[in-house]
């Protein structure tokens, strides 16, 4: 029997670990909601939004989902707020706001 | 132990002497015996003294050391006479092998004052006459098995037959050459 | 069913691990030659080339990727082995213990060579020993036989539910490994059969079960963890023993931690690893013949180290020889010398204990060796000499 490693937390024995740590489950990281360490958050301005796609790359928390070819709203519950894509943007679509939601 | 014999060899690095001792421990293990067969290892080089080693035993060979006291010496190239303490700890009762030549009484002062049995071969001219090349380590496997009673003739010349076939299968040509030097080998001790 | 048969062969150390090898017949093995296990890949490639194993080799650029390339491979699901020596194990360290930690079942043939300096090609344990905190289990061996046998078994210690970790069987470089000597073979089938498939329950290569390897720990597990491995080190003792005794059902032959050879009635007991064991029984025999009570205590586990065992076992000689073929270079003492005596202190056994340095960088130990030791535990034990630790014997003084 696999163990559950969602029930495995920082107050778990360590009894209860799996061997060597091994994480049985793929895509873990999705769980981890690290858009709580924001204290900036981007906005996305749509009207000016060219679609040229150069923040999606850029984004190093794979924020910026794409569909059909087209970029589509933040990721909020992953995005740390970091700016890299308000930087990269040509045509000042992306916009950092203070706060967590602005 | 009881009833082990100790055998030490020394050679030059390419002339085979390891293989000897690593198939003499091959020939005395078909006589149904314990046995080990080793070389002191170092930085292989072509040339520089080597020895080796072989214990045969009836009962089951523990002792992993090099052996100090043995029983026979068999030397493969007469020169390290001059360099090599080849006599150190040799039993008086057993004997020392060369290759050379020379006679017995010509060899002797060589020897460190060694009163036991010398045996004498001329390997290089028995394995020129008979392999065309000088590969003394076949003679001198054959007049260590001679010396040392480790088998009589015909049982130690057909394993050694059969050995070669097997070892030299894709050059058989080479089997009858080798087979003649054994024989000669080991009529010229005997 | 075992067939129960066996062959009686003649072969040099490494011909027996690469003979077992063959039967085992692994899936994976990566290696980087080094003097004086070359053999052992060269003997296998050979089995490889003619079709006799379905082991795939990995050639790779130094011992460094050879444990890599054995991690990644045995997280895969592929049961892996390797083999080295002196410089390649030191080589390997880092990934040693990964390997251990990732609670990975690879088994690693070592043939006992020296660490340098000064090079030097010939046998000591440095090597083993300076691996042993890396969380592998280390089994030692005698002579070619158990160098086989140990490899044979080795395999399912590691790969024992509780257990999970590598195993690292060891032989003395040149001293057993080039030594031709006799050796029982099991047939091919009964090893297949005693080692068994391979079957882990969680690898990488497994569509539809997701797995993580080697994740990166935050404080609040990484403690938990080690523990845990820790753990697994003492589940290995009930794996170690059951092995063994199924291994014996096998092939007749008897292994535990240790062998005790006449030390029943014993006075005096060297404790001693490796093939100068046998040459310590030889002494021995002579030593009995004499009416001294000497015995040999070989150590076969040195990981995990049977404290407990050991202590009981020497509990009622009157003084010890503690025999290290490694310098420790601590101004104390070798890795048995310390590791035995706390074991005696723990389990409240007081005798005299003397640890001996011996057969560094190949210097030869003879039996005339041992009786000298022998003589000296006799002379402390009658109040004549006062024990001297840490000592060094067949050194030029």
């Amino acid at each position: 029997m696999r163990t559950d490693i969602d029930k495995i937390n920082e107050q778990s024995p360590y009894t209860d670990l799996t061997e060597g740590l091994q994480l049985f489950a793929g895509g873990t990281s999705r769980k981890f909601l690290t858009g709580e360490w924001r204290t900036d958050t981007p906005v996305w301005h749509f009207d000016k939004c060219k679609q040229c796609l150069l923040c999606t790359p850029t984004c190093p928390d794979v924020c910026i989902p794409v569909v059909d070819g087209k970029r589509k709203g933040f990721d909020y519950d992953h995005c740390k707020g970091c700016g890299i894509c308000a930087k990269v943007c040509p045509f000042g679509a992306i916009e950092m706001k203070e706060g967590v939601n602005p | 132990m009881q009833g082990t014999l100790e055998l030490r060899w020394h050679g030059r690095g390419g002339q085979g002497a390891k293989t000897a001792a690593l198939l003499l421990a091959d020939v005395a293990f078909k006589t149904g015996q314990y046995v080990q067969g080793f070389p002191e290892y170092g930085p292989e080089r072509m040339g520089a003294p080597i020895t080796a080693f072989n214990r045969i035993s009836p009962e089951p060979i523990r002792v992993h050391s090099n052996i100090y006291r043995p029983d026979y010496v068999i030397v493969v190239d007469e020169t390290l006479l001059h360099t090599v303490h080849v006599t150190e700890g040799l039993k008086e009762e057993g004997a020392i092998i060369i290759n050379t030549p020379k006679t017995e009484e010509e060899i002797r002062p060589l020897l460190r004052g060694y009163k036991g049995r010398v045996v004498t071969i001329d390997a290089r001219a028995i394995s020129e006459r008979t392999l065309g090349k000088n590969f003394p380590n076949t003679p001198m496997l054959a007049a260590a098995v001679a010396v040392c009673r480790v088998m009589d003739k015909q049982a130690f010349i057909d394993d050694m037959e059969a050995s070669f076939r097997h070892k030299f299968a894709k050059k058989p040509e080479v089997i009858e050459g080798n087979m003649l030097a054994l024989q000669q080998a080991f009529e010229a001790v005997e | 069913m075992s067939t129960g048969k066996s062959r009686r062969e003649r072969m040099s150390g490494n011909e027996a691990v690469a003979y077992a090898i063959r039967q085992v017949d692994p899936d994976v093995m990566p290696a980087f030659p080094i003097t004086p296990s070359t053999e052992i890949p060269q003997m296998v490639s050979s089995y490889i080339a003619n079709g006799e194993v379905s082991t795939e080799f990995i050639p790779v650029e130094s011992e460094h990727s050879a444990m890599s390339a054995a991690i990644g491979s045995e997280a895969a699901g592929a049961r892996t082995m390797t083999a080295t020596s002196s410089a390649g194990l030191a080589l390997m360290w880092e990934e040693l213990l990964l390997a251990a930690s990732n609670r990975l079942p690879i088994v690693l043939t070592l043939v006992n060579r020296t660490l340098s300096g000064p090079i030097n090609i010939n046998c000591d344990h440095s090597d083993g020993m300076g691996a042993r905190d890396t969380g592998w289990i280390q089994i030692y061996s005698e002579n070619n036989q158990e160098a086989y046998d140990n490899y044979i078994q080795a395999f399912p210690i590691a790969e024992a539910a509780g257990v999970h970790l590598p195993v690292m069987v060891c032989q003395d470089g040149f001293i057993t490994s080039h030594a031709v000597e006799n050796i029982e073979l099991l047939e091919d089938e009964d090893v297949k059969m005693f080692v068994g498939d391979y079957d882990p329950e969680e690898f990488l290569l497994n569509p539809g079960s997701p797995v993580s390897v080697g994740p990166y720990s935050v404080s609040s597990y990484a403690m938990e963890a080690k523990k845990l491995q820790e753990e697994a080190m003492e589940h290995a003792r009930e794996a170690v023993l059951a092995v063994a005794e199924r291994f014996e059902e096998l092939s007749g032959r008897k292994y535990g931690f240790f062998e005790e050879y006449r030390t029943d009635d014993a006075d005096y007991i060297m404790l001693i690893m490796g093939s100068a064991a046998g040459t310590a029984k030889a002494a021995v025999d002579e030593l009995r013949e004499q009416g001294k009570k000497a015995g040999v205590l070989k150590l076969r586990v040195f990981r995990p180290f049977p404290e407990k065992e050991l202590a009981q076992a020497l509990a009622n000689c009157k003084a010890a020889a503690i025999m290290d073929r490694c310098e420790s270079y601590n101004g104390n003492c070798g890795p048995l010398g310390m590791e035995v005596p706390a074991g005696l202190y723990r389990n409240k056994i007081q005798i005299e204990t003397v640890n001996y340095i011996y057969g560094l960088a190949g210097r030869d130990f003879t039996t005339d060796h041992v009786k000298e030791i022998f003589a000296e535990l006799e002379e402390i034990a009658d109040g004549k000499r006062e024990p001297v630790q840490h000592r060094y014997i067949g050194l030029r003084g």
